[in-house]
C-alpha cells in the first residue's frame, strides 16, 4: 500500500503499540531552551531521574534573553536565572549547550537545521510549539509541553496518538512579491486557524519544490498556526545540498547511507491523505494580517473586513473584538495604515535569505522618522554571515537597529516589547492579543513587506514600493 | 498529577473561539514562576482593568461563575504556544474541566499531564449548556463524570463523551506517564539496538 512520508517516518519509530491508535515513539533528537529546559531537567533530577540520552539533546538559550547590542545573560536578570539553571543542568547531564554569545547559539529552530541537528526522516521534539519549523528538512518535528518534555528527556520516547494527514499542494509560478510567508498565511486564511488541528501537514507541489531550504522552514513554521502538530516538505537535492557538511550531519560513508534512506522518504505516488487541497500560486498576493488570529489575514491590497459580513455569529464577535483591539475600522484600506514599529526576526523569518530580502527593499532609503525598526538575526551564524555581506551596515544606514540573536519581540518574554497601542508590522508568527506586549497591535507579514512598512511608515504593497 | 473522578459546578460560558494560550497566561508570568502561583494571573489581561481591579464584564469574574471547576468554550480552545503554564493557570483559578468542540493539540496533551480534563462535545450541545446555565446561573449545575464518561447538563440531560482509555485510566488514578513508559524498557532497548544497526547515520553524527 502506498505510504505518505509521514507514515514512513512514524512507522519506523514505533517501539510499542499502546492501543487505540497510540504508539510509544522513539525520539531521535530533543531540543531544549531556556524557558523550560533547565526546569524540566531540574524536575527530573528531583524525581531521581536522569536524561536518558544526553548526546541526542541540544540546548540553546533564546526566549528570555535580551537582544540589545552588547548584551550578556545579565542584561535580562529574570532570564539569567533560567540560563544559569540550563547551564548547570546541561553540564550535570552531559547535554550540549550553545551558550549565549557563543558560536552555534540562536533561536532553537534556526540553529537545529543550521547545525544539521535535525535531518530528514528523524523524529524531533522540543518544548516549543514552533518545533514544526524543523519539518522543512523532511523530519517529523513537533512541539510538546513541559511535562511531556520531562518524559522525553527521561526516556527518549513519547506516547503519541497517530494524527491524520493533510497535504497542501501549491502549484504554479510564484507571483512577484510573494514569499513562503505569504503562501502559508494565505493557506491559514483560506482553511482557518483550526483546520489542521493535531494533524501532520505535508506541503508539496511545484511551487514548494522550487522553494529554498530556508523558505521551506518558514512554510513549515506556521503549521501550528493552522493547529497542526507537524509540517513537512519532502527532502530532495535542495535539502541534501543544504545539509551536506553541517556540523552534526553525517559525514563520509554515513552520509551516503543517510542519502539512500532519505531518497526513500517522499510520499509514494497514490498515497492518500486525510485531507488534500490545492492552492494556485496565481491566487496569492503579498499577505498581511488585520486581526488577532493568523487566520484574520488578507492581501495587502484589500480592505479590513466588515464584521456584519462575517459568515456566522461566532466569527462576527471575533472580528469585532479583533478590530476593536487593533484600532481598525471596517472597510478601511489596509495600505496606508500608519505603522509605529517594525520587527524583522523570529524563528519564522530571521535567516540569512530573510535579512537579504529585507535589505534588498531598502535600496539606500531611510526608515520613516516615527518608526522604530529592529532587525534581530536568528543565530550567531546568521549574524556573522549577514555582517560579512555588509547587511548590518545597510540596515543601520536606513535607521534600523541591528541586534543580537534571540526570540526578542516575537515572544516578549525578555523585557522587550512593543508599547501599548503601538502598531507593529512583524515577520513573526503570532498576532495574538498581547503577544508582543500588553496592548501591542501586530500585523504579520514577510520580511520584504516589513522593511517596506518601515520605510513608508505605513502598511504598503511591497510590489509597488 | 492530580487525579480526576467528577466535578460539579456552574459552568463558565466563555463561548469564544480560538482562545489562545497567550491570553490564558502571558509569557512574562512564566519567566521565574513555577507550576504554582499562576492562578491569579490566568486571563489577566481580560480579568483585570488597567487599575488592577477586577473587570466586572469578564464572565469568570461574575458571582455564580467564580471558582467554578467547569469552563465552556468554542472551537480551538488553547491554541498557540505550547506553554503548560496555561493549564497550571487554569487549575490555579479552580478550573478542572474545559468543554469545547476542539482544542489546541499541545494544550490538549498538557491537560492530561496535570489532571485538567478536556472534554470534546459538539458546539450545539455546549451552546445548550451555556443557555441553560445563563437562564438560571444561581441554580444551574453541570456535572462532568469521567468514571461514567458523561456530562450532565443543568436540565438533567446525560450526554456521553469519549476519551482515550489510557488517558482516562491515567487521569482517574493520577498515574505517572514516565513510570508507565518505563514498563517498556526492554522494548525500548531492543528498538534502539535494531535501529543503531539499521540507521547508524542517525546515531554516529551526534555520538
Amino acid at each position: 500500500m502506498p505510504k505518505t512520508m509521514f507514515d514512513k517516518i512514524w512507522d519506523r519509530h514505533v517501539i510499542a503499540d499502546l492501543g487505540e491508535g497510540w504508539s510509544l515513539l522513539y525520539l531521535d533528537r530533543i531540543l531544549v531552551h531556556d524557558l523550560s529546559g533547565g526546569r524540566a531537567m531540574a524536575e527530573l533530577a528531583e524525581a531521581g531521574r536522569r536524561v536518558a540520552e544526553p548526546r541526542k539533546v541540544f540546548a540553546t538559550p533564546d526566549h528570555a534573553v535580551s537582544s540589545a547590542p552588547g548584551r550578556t545573560a545579565a542584561s535580562y536578570p529574570k532570564g539569567e536565572r533560567l540560563i544559569n539553571s540550563l547551564r548547570e543542568r546541561c553540564a550535570a547531564e552531559g547535554v550540549r549547550m550553545f551558550d549565549l554569545n557563543k558560536p552555534g547559539n540562536g533561536i532553537v529552530h534556526v540553529i537545529a537545521p543550521e547545525l544539521g541537528i535535525v535531518l530528514p526522516g528523524l523524529t524531533l521534539a522540543c518544548g516549543d510549539s514552533h518545533t514544526c519549523t524543523n519539518g522543512g528538512v523532511g523530519a517529523m518535528a513537533f512541539g510538546i509541553g513541559a511535562s511531556e518534555l520531562g518524559h522525553a528527556l527521561a526516556t527518549q520516547t513519547l506516547p503519541q496518538r497517530r494524527p491524520g494527514t493533510f497535504r497542501i499542494r501549491f502549484e504554479g509560478e510564484r507571483p512577484a512579491g510573494v514569499t513562503a510567508k505569504d503562501m502559508i498565511l494565505a493557506a491559514i486564511g483560506r482553511f482557518s486557524a483550526a483546520a489542521g488541528t493535531g494533524m501532520a501537514m505535508e506541503y508539496a507541489g511545484s511551487a514548494v519544490r522550487a522553494l529554498s531550504m530556508e523558505e521551506r522552514l518558514t512554510l513549515c513554521n506556521l503549521s501550528i498556526e493552522m493547529g497542526a502538530k507537524v509540517g513537512m516538505v519532502a527532502p530532495d537535492d535542495v535539502t541534501f545540498e543544504y545539509l551536506a557538511g553541517r556540523e552534526y550531519a553525517p559525514k563520509g560513508a554515513a552520509w551516503e547511507a543517510a542519502l539512500r534512506d532519505w531518497r526513500e522518504l517522499p510520499s509514494d505516488p497514490g498515497a492518500t491523505f486525510t485531507r488534500d487541497e490545492v492552492i494556485h500560486m496565481r491566487d496569492i498576493a503579498p499577505q498581511i494580517t488585520w486581526g488577532t488570529s493568523p487566520e484574520q489575514v488578507a492581501a495587502v491590497t484589500s480592505h479590513v473586513p466588515d464584521p456584519r459580513e462575517a459568515p456566522n455569529d461566532g466569527k462576527r464577535a471575533a472580528w469585532e473584538a479583533a478590530l476593536d483591539y487593533m484600532g481598525l475600522q471596517p472597510g478601511q484600506k489596509l495600505e496606508g495604515t500608519k505603522v509605529d514599529w517594525v520587527f524583522i526576526g523570529s524563528c519564522t523569518n530571521s535567516r540569512l535569505s530573510d535579512l537579504r530580502a529585507a535589505a534588498e527593499v531598502i535600496k539606500g532609503r531611510k526608515k520613516a522618522e516615527h518608526v522604530t525598526a529592529w532587525v534581530v538575526p536568528g543565530s550567531e551564524t546568521v549574524k556573522a554571515e549577514a555582517e560579512a555581506e555588509g547587511l548590518h551596515i545597510r540596515f543601520r544606514e536606513a535607521g534600523f537597529e541591528w541586534r543580537e540573536p534571540g526570540c526578542a519581540l516575537c515572544v516578549a518574554a525578555n523585557g522587550e516589547s512593543v508599547p501599548e497601542g503601538a502598531r507593529c508590522v512583524s515577520t513573526s508568527n503570532r498576532n495574538f492579543v498581547g503577544r508582543q506586549g500588553t496592548g501591542a497591535r501586530t500585523h504579520l507579514a514577510s520580511p520584504a513587506m516589513a522593511a517596506a512598512a518601515a520605510l513608508a511608515g505605513a502598511i504598503v504593497d511591497v510590489r509597488s514600493f | 498529577m492530580e487525579n480526576f473522578q467528577s466535578v460539579t459546578g456552574c459552568a463558565i460560558p466563555l463561548m469564544e473561539a480560538n482562545v489562545d494560550t497567550d491570553v490564558i497566561i502571558p509569557i512574562q508570568r512564566l519567566v521565574g514562576t513555577g507550576r504554582k502561583g499562576l492562578g491569579e494571573h490566568a486571563f489577566e489581561r481580560r480579568r483585570y482593568l488597567p487599575d488592577g481591579s477586577e473587570n466586572p464584564d469578564f464572565i469568570p469574574n461574575q458571582a455564580p461563575y467564580r471558582e467554578s471547576p467547569i469552563l465552556l468554550a468554542a472551537e480551538n480552545f488553547g491554541c498557540g504556544s505550547s506553554r503548560e503554564g496555561a493549564v497550571w493557570a487554569l487549575m490555579g483559578m479552580g478550573v478542572r474541566c474545559v468543554i469545547a468542540p476542539s482544542f489546541g493539540d499541545i494544550f490538549f496533551s498538557n491537560c492530561f499531564q496535570n489532571g485538567l480534563l478536556p472534554v470534546k462535545l459538539p458546539i450545539e450541545v455546549i451552546r445548550r449548556i451555556a443557555e441553560e446555565t445563563q437562564a438560571s446561573p444561581g441554580n444551574a449545575r453541570t456535572t462532568v463524570d469521567l468514571e461514567r464518561q458523561v456530562v450532565i447538563t443543568p436540565s438533567g440531560e446525560a450526554i456521553p463523551f469519549t476519551v482515550d482509555q489510557r488517558k482516562r485510566e491515567a487521569m482517574l488514578h493520577g498515574l505517572d506517564d514516565i513510570a508507565l513508559t518505563l514498563k517498556h524498557a526492554e522494548a525500548i532497548e531492543a528498538w534502539k539496538a535494531k535501529d543503531r544497526a539499521a540507521r547508524g547515520w542517525a546515531w554516529e553524527s551526534v555520538a
